[in-house]
């Protein structure tokens, strides 16, 4: 490896470093001043990148370019101004978790919009007038226009800089980053604030997005590794801390270019280690280390990242006799469903469909109600599951029961080493890193060729003969869901259970009583991710095969929507959400096109109207008679 | 040798010393107020005992063992409850569910994945319950107690580990004046049948004086005075950091 070529690769770091804090910056900005964790800040992002395609398709020339790519921010700043204006307004009061689910449905609408406008092939964009060719640097070609991005990164945080500490409203944004009530108190029209933070916050991530259209083409994917990268980055940096975006932009560019840099290294040993691989890796062990040694952030102040709770938790009560009677005869009932069914009827498969969804739903629910956790990348657990139990069955050809151990061990392995990290944060904080996490899962698997067979995933996993049947296998997965979503309950109700919500209602009261909340959080965490684990298990031989779709961002936020949609403090919230959600998307999937906006329409809808879910609701209206 | 002792105690934010060298004992039975205007360390000082804080100097023994390093679970397993100044109790469940999780941590016990808790230690629970006169609303949902009454549970989970010490932060604000003197005759009754040393601040004189066997007082950090609560009334330094006279406690009764 020379030492041009590390030079060369340190450039690239740094052109990469720019288009990541003018994204991470937005997302901090935002949050600083609305406490808002902007998910649809990635799509922001894709969407600054498609704009920009036709723009500067119409426009010619190095004006017309660069006119194109600075319209194409302001049109992003007006889209994002119209999000405030209809959506965020109206949910500033909310919890968070509406919060960040409200953002995450924005994803879903945009991507489909997106899709609707423009297609589903990526584009290729222009090169930059006048900056298309190369120069010669240490006898290596450099692009030209890399140097201009390597430059924007900086110009980008001066003028913020600048703007924030020189201008009134830079003042007043300052101010509302420690204390949005004492600015409220002070008279400051807030909401003209809030709408301005955000149009500018979007703006930012439009021009990240159109900047980087001579680099690499617009495509649909483009948003979730957007916000993956920028979570991770402003996790890093420090939430509000737009300095902090810098630094930690930097570091995790550089970092990653080194891997890049470094290339096969033929070890003494004899086997070849691929730096290249380990990119996802290295921005993984940056984020732990500055983790552990600085829970805030490089730049982040401690006070902002703990937010005291503003609703206090509704009572959940221990569920008497006739409760454990329903859910019996309900499951007794169910059983004899294949009896009433032809054997290769869809009502079957619809059904283990909804017994997984159950399984998974209550796992969540789980870490989310009870034990206060909000995790955004739940299907990470659910994915180790299928994958492990899909290679014990493939690759070491296992029998199928065996098999289905390993699903849980899978989806417990994964929640112990990543919950480790989860539970040192919490609010906003953990949920970011559960999602950062369960991305990075998806790309080792996805990257993992040899393993897991990378996008094609693994064929071929069906049950022994004994389940090889539909309606046996429905019964298997009736009394497996069935019992092990009792068994979540009992701990629920157990001394564990109640520590665990201890935890949650109040973390200086649990320790004085002698409660160590890290732990007991590890350990719901870990729980939380085996029974995950085990629907993971379920779920691969029901459909035969699995691929890293089975742990992508889709299913994470399908299994929040299954646990608000049933309502977060209450018992059957779970069940009752996942059958529903189920039932909904079968009908939306198979007679809407854009099902994915559909579903996102659908959730702003809920968290606008219904914050208390279905259960939830239902007995508010009761007792309000 | 002293149920507590604290010696050289200090901590610093930034450049303001919230407490500085301040030593003093607790005998077991002993009921000891800390008092002082606001911002003189009080919550500083209970936070340190209590592990929430790390000193930055001092250290802090308890039937001679040094306790400064431990986290606050850690002390409360070493015999130290605690009430907090504005009063935690777990919102989500009932009173009795409070209290039956308190004496499960005490038992070690919280590790169990299956019995339902309502199994567990229910005729304990109550008991410390009867003690606090909480025992008739054991069923009622913590998050919608009258605050009193949260103050009243709060006590209850505190007695749960059988305490040594208790650290009381201002056990009596919010109350109504006779649930005050209610709430602190319980304390000193308690204290002193079951030998329990009782460290606690407050801002209601009546308590102070009415309860206290020895006083502390503290201004900007540090120990100005102490003593019974006789000598602390007659102390002139401790008058006029209270309250910049030297007629702040006349007309106390006590």
């Amino acid at each position: 490896m020379s030492l041009s070529g590390l030079f060369v690769q340190a450039l690239n770091g740094l052109a990469a470093a720019s288009t990541l804090f003018l994204l991470a910056s937005g997302l901090s900005l935002i949050f600083g001043v609305t406490r808002i964790v902007n998910f649809a800040h990635g799509s922001l992002y894709m969407l600054g990148a498609y704009v920009a395609w036709s723009l500067t398709d119409r426009l010619q020339g190095v004006f017309g370019f660069w006119f194109a790519i600075f319209a194409s921010a302001a049109t992003i700043g007006v889209v994002g101004m119209l999000i405030e204006l209809t959506i965020l307004r109206r949910i500033y009061r909310a919890p968070e978790l509406f919060q960040l689910l409200a953002t995450f449905a924005l994803t879903l609408v945009i991507k489909d919009a997106t899709l609707a406008m423009w297609g589903a092939e990526d584009l290729l964009g222009p090169r930059a007038p006048g900056l298309a060719g190369a120069i010669t640097i240490l006898g290596r070609r450099v692009p030209q226009y890399d140097l201009a991005l390597i430059a924007s990164g900086p110009l980008v945080l001066i003028a913020l800089q600048l703007l924030l500490t020189r201008t009134r409203w830079g003042v007043l944004v300052r101010a509302a980053t420690q204390d949005r009530e004492m600015v409220a108190a002070l008279g400051v029209n807030q909401a003209v604030l809030f709408t301005s933070v955000f149009a500018l916050g979007a703006a930012l991530a439009g021009l990240g997005g159109a900047l980087q259209l001579p680099r690499e083409p617009a495509g649909l994917s483009m948003d979730m590794t957007a916000i993956g990268d920028a979570f991770v980055v402003v996790v890093v940096g420090g939430m509000g801390s737009i300095p902090g975006a810098f630094v930690a932009a930097l570091l995790i560019a550089e970092v990653k270019a080194l891997c890049i840099a470094l290339g096969d290294w033929q070890t003494p040993l004899g086997f070849v280690v691929a730096f290249p691989k380990f990119t996802l890796v290295a921005e993984f062990a940056v984020m732990a280390i500055v983790l552990i040694l600085r829970p805030w952030g490089l730049m982040g102040r401690p006070d902002v990242a703990i937010r005291p709770q503003a609703t206090t938790s509704a009572q959940l009560a221990p569920p008497g006799r006739g409760y454990d009677l329903a859910y019996l005869v309900l499951g007794a009932v169910l059983l004899t469903v294949p009896l009433l069914v032809e054997t290769r009827s869809y009502t079957l498969v619809f059904g283990i469909d909804v017994f997984v969804a159950i399984l998974f739903a209550a796992s969540l629910h789980f870490l989310m109600g009870p034990g206060g956790m909000h995790s955004f990348g739940h299907a990470a657990y659910f994915g180790l599951g299928a994958y492990a139990a899909a290679l014990c069955a493939k690759a070491l050809n296992l029998p199928m029961w065996s098999a289905l151990l390993a699903a849980p061990v899978g989806g417990f392995i994964g929640a112990v080493v990543f919950g480790w990290f989860c539970v040192r944060l919490s609010g906003v904080y953990l949920a970011m890193l559960t999602l950062a996490f369960s991305q990075i899962v998806w790309s080792i698997v996805y990257q993992w060729d040899g393993l897991t067979g990378g996008s094609n995933g693994i064929v071929g996993v069906w049950p022994t003969s004994i389940f090889s049947s539909k309606a046996a296998y429905y019964c298997l997965t009736l009394i497996v869901c069935g019992g092990a979503t009792f068994v979540l309950r009992r701990i629920l109700f157990a001394p564990f259970g109640y520590a665990m919500r201890a935890a949650r209602d109040s973390v200086t009261r649990s320790a004085a009583i002698g409660l160590d909340v890290r732990r007991i959080q590890w350990i719901a965490f870990a729980i939380a991710g085996a029974f995950a684990g085990l629907a993971g298990g379920l779920f691969a031989f029901s459909k035969g095969s699995i691929s890293p779709e089975t742990l992508g961002v889709g299913r994470s936020i399908d299994g929040l929507v299954m646990v608000l949609l049933g309502g977060v403090d209450t018992l059957t919230g779970p069940i009752v959400g996942a059958s529903v959600f189920l039932f909904l998307q079968d009908q939306i999937a198979r007679h809407v096109e854009y099902w994915r906006a559909m579903l996102g329409l659908f959730i702003l809808a809920l968290v606008l109207a219904f914050p208390a879910g279905i259960v939830g609701t239902i007995r508010q209206w009761t007792f309000r008679r | 040798m002293s149920l507590l002792s604290v010696e050289g105690l200090a901590k610093r934010f930034g450049g303001v010393h919230a407490v500085a060298d301040v030593s003093f004992t607790l005998e077991a039975g002993e009921m000891l107020a800390i008092i002082g205007p606001n911002g003189a360390g009080k919550s500083t000082c209970f936070n340190m005992i209590n592990g929430q804080l790390p000193p930055d100097a001092g250290s802090i023994r308890l039937d001679g063992h040094q306790i400064v390093g431990h986290p606050p679970n850690d002390i409360w397993r070493l015999g130290v409850g605690r009430t907090f100044q504005v009063a935690a109790t777990f919102s989500s469940m009932t009173v009795l569910e409070n209290i039956q999780l308190a004496t499960l941590s005490h038992g070690r016990s919280i590790n169990r994945f299956w019995r339902p808790m309502a199994n567990y230690s229910e005729d304990r629970s109550r008991a410390l319950l009867d003690q606090v006169g909480m025992a008739d609303q054991s069923g009622r949902v913590c998050g919608d107690l009258a605050y009193g009454d949260v103050k009243r549970v709060e006590l209850a989970i505190a007695l749960a580990n059988d305490p040594k010490l208790l650290l009381m932060d201002e056990p009596t604000a919010g109350m109504a004046p006779k649930e005050r003197i209610a709430m602190m005759t319980l304390t000193q009754e308690l204290a002193r049948r079951r030998s329990i040393g009782v460290l606690f601040t407050e801002h209601s004189m009546d308590a102070v004086f009415g309860f206290a066997d020895r006083l502390l007082v503290l201004a900007r950090g540090r120990l100005i005075a102490q003593g019974t609560p006789d000598a602390v009334r007659n102390d002139p330094a401790a008058r006029s950091a209270y309250f910049g006279s030297e007629r702040a406690f006349e007309g106390i009764r006590t």
